[in-house]
């Protein structure tokens, strides 16, 4: 099955990326396909690279560049991102900037898009 | 693309315009998504529904309010925009408290949001393609 | 329809609301702050019963669980992991009650 998974919340201050990527990885194992992952609100914040977290806690951002490698689809909202000073110098790799249209395109292609936010 | 093979997706927005930037940012999506070929529905439940209260003056926060693009939303061919009955019975509201959305082409009445039953956004709910909750 | 809320009942009305919107064959899927509405013997585990009484099934993140120290929960409800979140989304459409 076709699934997209939109994330609505910035790392570490909200769970919901945290469940996100968890829900993407035990999606992955059961042979369904990512039809993408798109940030939204301050979602944005989940893939800078200026992010430096202690070293025993997990690293976020690299985690979804991780998923990014793999060939997974990973879209951040322009409109979202310009708002809050999130632009491509500041990306970690893998993941791109780009326009609602990509959510409209990813809930019309999806079987399933499943929403992660407050 | 004919109507029945348009997917079907439905908008819930359940928090309360302002405290937080989910409805204005919800909004920008479907007006985006407008563009697209899907057969777009909008549902207004909980805080929700305070979204729609005509009158909102944001000018004294300094921040851009919405309801002139509300009031347009026909106009961008978003013509299935509902509200839960319950919660605005719950918050004391009618359909006159709502803003207008736009107006018939043919007659220029202002068109409402169709004010439902619980049961019928359930119902809706279960024949959507997708759901995206703002 | 698969329903999910990340809210605990005790914070706000998210679980309440769903209830209103479930029909019998449904599932609730309790996570993040949500499976506070799961534990048992709370002044909020009545709305996890009802919604059981209905024949709406109420499924909890375990993970969630274990992370808030929660192990009591109500009977009737069922404990799953991120492979069972899926195998709900594949079978039935959702709604996320944010």
């Amino acid at each position: 099955m076709k699934l997209a998974v939109c994330i609505y919340e910035g790392p570490y201050n909200h769970e919901a990326s945290d469940s996100a990527y968890n829900f993407i990885k035990a999606a992955i194992v059961k042979g369904h396909e990512i039809r993408g992952i798109f940030f939204y609100h301050d979602g944005v914040y989940n893939v800078t690279k200026l992010m430096d977290p202690p070293q025993d806690d997990r690293h976020i951002a690299n985690r979804w560049s991780e998923l990014g490698a793999s060939g997974i689809d990973i879209v951040v909202c322009i409109a979202a991102a310009k708002r809050r000073g999130i632009v491509d110098d500041v990306l970690v790799p893998n993941v791109r900037i780009s326009g609602l249209g990509q959510l409209t395109m990813m809930a019309i292609e999806a079987d399933r898009m499943v929403i992660f936010g407050d | 693309m004919s109507e029945e093979n348009k997917k079907k997706i439905m908008f819930t927005v359940r928090k309360p315009p302002h405290g937080t930037i989910y409805v204005y940012e919800g909004l920008e999506v479907k007006l985006i998504m407008a563009a697209y070929d899907a057969d777009i529905s909008v549902v207004f439940i909980d805080d929700g529904v305070y979204a729609l209260k005509a009158g909102q003056d944001t000018r004294e926060l300094g921040i851009k309010g919405f309801e002139a693009t509300y009031g347009v939303l026909v106009d961008y061919e978003i013509q299935k925009v509902f509200v839960d009955r319950k919660s605005m019975e719950e918050r004391g509201l009618t359909e006159d408290d709502l803003l207008v959305i736009g107006e018939d082409e043919d007659t220029e009445e202002p068109i409402r949001p169709k004010m439902v039953d619980s049961s019928e956004i359930a119902a809706m709910m279960a024949q959507q393609h997708n759901i995206l909750s703002f | 329809m698969l329903h999910t809320v990340n809210k605990s009942p005790f914070q706000n009305s998210s679980l309440e609301s769903c209830m209103r919107f479930t029909q019998p064959g449904d599932v609730i899927l309790l996570m993040e702050d949500g499976v506070y509405g799961a534990v048992s013997g709370t002044a909020k585990a009545p709305l996890v019963e009802a919604a059981l009484a209905r024949k709406v099934r109420v499924c909890v993140l375990g993970a969630d669980l274990k992370a808030r120290a929660l192990n009591d929960t109500i009977k009737g409800t069922e404990i799953t992991d991120y492979a069972g979140f899926v195998d709900l989304v594949a079978e039935n459409k959702i709604h996320s009650w944010l």
